[in-house]
């Protein structure tokens, strides 16, 4: 309740133009926002690149957002969106490229705080993830996106309707499709 | 065993929480004398562990900054109201010297006679004001639109507005001698003035 009067207000203040007030919504949803174009396009670079242009984007058409809907929600169907368009663009050499060098995530989790888990757990663990992400990149992008809001960002059948624009019917279906096919690469591990 | 027409939709009906009872019930039946559905089930709960096992990930530090940095110029009014909501003291002081300029620029141009502060101990000869050898003024001397020539002693500041100053080499001022004409040197000196009577 809190927070959604936090946001409220400060898309009252962006929307007279007020920047400095973007700045804290961006604060409050790059990490969300960021997550999301990672698991739809599976590279640091590309998800900075799409995380970005999704907050511009939002500020530039704030205008033309209705507060009926959750901000969040608005921002990651723009951020999904953006991440579809880009997955359109890329060309089918690029998947090559990405599946050969695969250092991106590497160096992503090697900076993460190290735990209490030996050298060869860690290993371990970075392969899952490694392997994980692959998978989702296997998903065809209808079947991504419903997968990466639902547990990458941990949204609702009823959020990521709102999110997708899609009758939640679909969104289930949707889910169930994702999962089966998640399921062939990684229910055997 | 016959496997319900339905099972794998009850398996994912049940991954999403949103299960009948009834329905929750016969999943668990059959699961447990159907390996093969048991098996299949037991990959997709790994599925999702796996997936949702994924570590959090976070964007690099100057993200925001990036974002803001790239982000369309705001309108100067917003940006004009902020930095007076947050400067009040600024906002204050450039009003009243906006004011003040406003009616200075006025006076420079209504005030064009001579005139000079003090008549004592001078002499005043044709818009110029002499202050002779061995004659000491007590106190600051203003002369507007005029000159001074100081031969003697002056015992404070003088100033001259549209006009010149002689100092002589003999002559002596004790305070601080100003010639103004300009009208920024006019609006200074009065912006000055008002200050100092703040101070004081």
């Amino acid at each position: 309740m809190i927070m959604e009067m936090f946001v409220k207000k400060h898309i009252k203040a962006i929307q007279k133009g007020d920047q400095n007030a973007y700045a804290e919504i961006v604060e409050l949803y790059k990490d969300k926002v960021y997550r999301l174009c990672y698991r739809m396009l599976g590279n640091r670079h590309e998800a900075e690149d799409a995380a970005q242009e999704a907050f511009i984007r939002a500020y530039v058409n704030i205008h033309t957002y209705n507060p009926a809907m959750k901000f969040s929600s608005w921002l990651y169907r723009i951020a999904t969106n953006l991440s579809i368009d880009k997955l359109r663009k890329k060309k089918p050499d690029m998947y090559l490229d990405e599946e050969v060098s695969g250092t991106d995530g590497l160096t992503l989790y090697s900076q993460l705080p190290s735990n209490d888990a030996s050298p060869e757990e860690t290993v371990e663990s970075l392969e899952l993830q490694e392997t994980v992400q692959r998978a989702i990149e296997k998903l065809p992008e209808k079947y991504r996106s419903v997968i990466v809001l639902k547990y990458m960002n941990d949204l609702s059948l009823q959020e990521i309707s709102e999110i997708l624009d899609l009758p939640i019917g679909t969104v289930k279906t949707r889910i169930h499709r994702g999962r089966e096919a998640l399921r062939k690469h990684l229910g055997h591990l | 065993m016959k496997c319900p027409d339905q099972i794998i939709e009850w398996m994912h009906d049940y991954l999403d929480g949103d299960i009948a009872p009834d329905d929750e019930k016969r999943l668990r039946e059959h699961l447990q004398h159907c390996s093969a559905c048991s098996q299949h089930f037991n990959s997709l709960k790994k599925t999702v562990a796996f997936i949702q096992y994924a570590s959090p990930l976070a964007p690099p530090a100057d993200f925001t900054a990036n974002v803001m940095a790239k982000l369309p110029k705001e309108k100067q009014r917003v940006r004009a109201g902020r930095w007076l909501k947050n400067h009040p003291v600024l906002t204050a002081a450039s009003l009243f010297a906006a004011l003040t300029v406003g009616s200075l620029f006025t006076t420079w141009n209504k005030e064009q006679q001579f005139s000079v502060s003090t008549r004592e101990n001078v002499i005043i000869h044709d818009h110029t004001v002499i202050v002779p050898k061995g004659e000491t003024v007590d106190g600051d001397i203003v002369v507007r639109n005029g000159s001074i020539k100081i031969e003697g002693k002056v015992n404070g500041d003088v100033t001259v507005i549209h006009g010149e100053k002689y100092l002589a080499s003999a002559g002596q001022v004790t305070g601080d001698v100003e010639e103004i004409n300009e009208m920024f040197d006019w609006i200074w000196y009065n912006i000055k003035n008002a200050v100092k009577a703040m101070l004081e």
